[in-house]
């Protein structure tokens, strides 16, 4: 049965545009603002994971190349990657790159530190080609976007490749967005109220099958 | 008549919703952003849920098993 296609499911259409847009002007690597805060605000206003599910850009991105191109080996996702001390280790370590971008950013506003043009990868390797931003803009206001823009390419590169090797979504086991997003909703959820059995509900199906309750959805 | 086989989410779901996406018949939902949840009477037993699920926290069970 064919599903029918709503305007977000082509929003994939974004993280190509977004990577292309940064490489003729940096400055509009500031436009993925958007994709960092909206899950957050969605999440802490009672959304739950509706961007994750719905509106992320980088998880459709990353279906159509893994499913729809059949760019995926499609297996399973190696155990250590998908234990929660590395979704949250994961998740410690991009803050806190994140924070450092936003160090480095105030030095540059402050004049302690010239401004640094270029990309980093994987917070190591500089990618080899010179950056443009050719509209007049204070140095910091650069700066961010050099840093940010290295976030978003990291974490694209990361995701693809992950999809490569494993299942096509398989960057969202660990992405730090989504991680923060659960983190939140568990928290507005609280306890779920249809786990009758005392336990955590991981639903396991026994409540609708021996109840045949409908379910509380988003 | 229900099917013979259930599909049933495990810990460790990210609540990604790639699974909703692949189910033909709605039977799985995103609960508050916390986990996927599976209705027990419209699921299928497809198993296509457990193929797309990138946490790999979806099996397929014979329906007696859970009940």
């Amino acid at each position: 049965m064919r599903q029918k296609r709503h305007w977000y499911d082509y929003l994939w259409i974004v993280t190509p545009i977004y990577l292309g847009l940064g490489m003729f002007n940096i400055l509009f690597a500031w436009l993925g603002m958007i994709s960092f805060s909206l899950p957050l605000l969605i999440s802490i206003f009672g959304g739950g994971k509706l961007y994750c599910n719905r509106f992320c850009d980088r998880g459709q991105f990353l279906s159509l190349l893994g499913s729809r191109l059949k760019l995926s080996r499609n297996r399973p996702l190696p155990r250590w990657m998908k234990h929660p001390a590395f979704r949250y280790g994961f998740l410690v370590f991009f803050l806190a790159m994140f924070a450092n971008m936003l160090y480095v950013t105030w030095l540059v506003w402050a004049g302690n530190r010239a401004l640094g043009t270029s990309i980093k990868l994987l917070w190591t390797f500089r990618v080899p080609w010179a950056w443009a931003y050719p509209v007049e803009v204070p140095p910091w206001v650069a700066q961010f976007a050099f840093g940010f823009y290295s976030l978003m390419l990291t974490s694209t590169l990361i995701g693809l490749v992950v999809m490569a090797l494993y299942k096509p979504r398989g960057w969202c086991v660990f992405c730090p967005m989504g991680t923060m997003t659960q983190l939140i909703s568990r928290l507005r959820a609280g306890r779920p109220a249809e786990a009758g059995c005392g336990g955590s509900c991981a639903s396991c199906t026994a409540c609708t099958l021996s109840r045949g309750t409908e379910q509380e959805g988003e | 008549m229900p099917s013979k086989r259930v599909a049933r989410v495990g810990r460790g779901c990210v609540a990604c919703g790639s699974c909703v996406k692949v189910c033909p018949v709605g039977a799985i939902q995103v609960w508050k952003g916390v986990e996927a949840r599976v209705d027990g009477n419209r699921c299928v037993g497809c198993a296509r849920c457990a193929g797309e699920c990138p946490a790999g926290v979806i099996d397929v069970k014979a329906r007696e098993e859970l009940a």
